[in-house]
């Protein structure tokens, strides 16, 4: 494994899937309507009448109480679609073999793949944050500070979701059960991410801004460690893929 | 049937084995598809692999390209040991397989298959225009998705990419499936300059007729064992 060819390599399947993307329109004809149907059907679920008390005179509705939440669960949830479709494209028509052919690195592809992954989960993910804060009223007191503590957030959290992703969707791939079986393994794996990124972005719009700063740290340390393993581990992903 | 004997396959094939399997056993989900199959394939050699349905053709080709591991036996492609992982993966470049599936990405057209293929494969760019033009895919066709492509065609497409990787070993699983009678042709003439060029080709097929002047010998696989030789 030679960094260059490591790079190159990803580059290759960087720009292979997202030409993919641009033609085919899966992520935003079928992945973001998703993940805007799950706010929306969150906002039907929970009533907005419904209010919690804030400080010594203050309420908040439930729904904005819990719209970081919802947001890193709409995320999470559309991202089985994309991970699905990342290895999908691969099993159809036996890519996945011809892939190890060619010899391309297999820390590469899944550099690549898990890259392609995060820059569709990062544009849906702005869409639903945005579109969280039109359904719902939070009536944020946006600073700088809070701004780019959620921005990172978004970040670091579609980063931990896309490398794991990809290497459970690897896992996976060569099994007929796969559409089945990939929520099964990710959704458990990828708890502590939304625990943290829910943390993190609730002290973004409600709380204090340092105290959201270690839990993009344990993200960004969770994201680190599935790239590190992914980069280590795809080789044998694939050969028993 | 007897099973083919060294001694036998020796005499029939000139100088080093760029092939060789010996009593291979291989394993697709549990069930021995290769069931101690034994062949050697020499340089320049265009040689014909017959059986009948779920004989283990296509698991034969697949152990050939390092794809499926060695459970039991030995086996060598240009000198790198099947059983290993990375002698595996150290054949693996040195070899061209076109199976039933054309390794195609539906969503992108012709030319960013080509294109991404033989990036992938390192070709060079030389070989890639030429493989494109000898395929018949440099008009039109190139800019088409590969998901409004006939079954000829993605069968043209893929040869372009297997020509453009210029592999010293082809493995072809009925590789006229689809093709019109000028691509039919047009593959056999491929299979004789790629052998003329020092190539080593294993068709795996069950046409007859013209297809046998291009073979050099064929091989009968039944039951996962290479029991006969037919010269």
């Amino acid at each position: 494994m030679s960094g260059s060819s490591l790079l190159g390599d990803a580059l290759l399947v960087f720009g292979k899937d997202l030409r993919i993307e641009r033609s085919s329109k899966v992520v935003l004809s079928q992945v973001l309507p998703f993940a805007l149907m799950i706010l929306i059907l969150f906002g039907f679920g929970i009533s907005p009448d419904i209010r919690v008390p804030i400080g010594a005179d203050g309420s908040r509705s439930v729904l904005a109480q819990v719209t970081p939440g919802l947001i890193f669960l709409a995320i999470l949830f559309s991202s089985l679609l994309a991970l699905g479709r990342s290895f999908g494209v691969e099993a159809d028509d036996g890519t996945l073999d011809a892939l190890r052919l060619a010899g391309l690195d297999p820390g590469g592809i899944f550099i690549g793949k898990a890259a392609a992954v995060l820059v569709q989960l990062l544009s849906v993910g702005s869409i639903v944050t945005l579109g969280a804060f039109l359904l719902f009223d939070t009536g944020v007191d946006w600073t700088w500070g809070r701004a780019v503590l959620l921005v990172t957030t978004l970040g670091a959290a579609t980063a931990g979701i896309a490398s794991a992703g990809t290497i459970y969707s690897a896992l996976a791939a060569g099994l007929r059960v796969r559409d089945t079986l990939v929520p099964l393994l990710v959704i458990p794996v990828l708890a502590p991410v939304l625990l943290g990124a829910g943390q993190a972005a609730d002290a973004a719009l409600f709380g204090a801004v340092a105290d959201g700063w270690p839990w993009v740290g344990a993200l960004a340390i969770f994201a680190l460690l599935y790239i590190g393993v992914g980069i280590l581990s795809f080789d044998s992903l694939l050969e028993d893929a | 049937m007897v099973a083919m004997s060294d001694s036998a396959d020796d005499q029939l094939i000139a100088g080093p084995p760029v092939v060789e399997l010996d009593e291979a056993v291989a394993l697709v989900g549990g069930f021995p598809a290769l069931a101690g199959a034994s062949l050697k394939l020499a340089g320049t050699e265009i040689v014909g692999l017959r059986g009948p349905n779920g004989a283990g053709k296509s698991t034969l080709l697949r152990v050939c390209a390092g794809l499926i591991p060695l459970r039991r036996g030995r086996g060598h492609v240009l000198g790198h040991d099947l059983a290993t992982r990375t002698g595996r993966q150290s054949a693996r470049r040195s070899i061209g397989l076109l199976g039933h599936n054309t390794s195609l990405y539906d969503d992108l057209t012709v030319q960013e298959n080509v294109w991404f293929w033989s990036r992938a494969n390192r070709a060079a760019s030389d070989d890639v225009k030429a493989a494109m033009g000898h395929m018949g895919l440099s008009g039109r066709l190139a800019t088409v998705p590969v998901s409004g492509l006939s079954e000829g065609q993605r069968r043209r497409t893929a040869m372009a990419i297997l020509l453009a990787r210029r592999p010293k070993v082809w493995l072809l699983d009925e590789p006229h499936a689809g093709l019109d009678r000028s691509g039919r042709d047009l593959l056999d003439q491929l299979l004789i300059d790629a052998a003329k060029a020092g190539a080593t080709v294993l068709v795996a097929t069950h046409d007859r007729g013209r297809i046998d002047d291009v073979l050099t010998r064929t091989v009968w696989l039944e039951s996962g064992t290479i029991s006969e030789l037919i010269p």
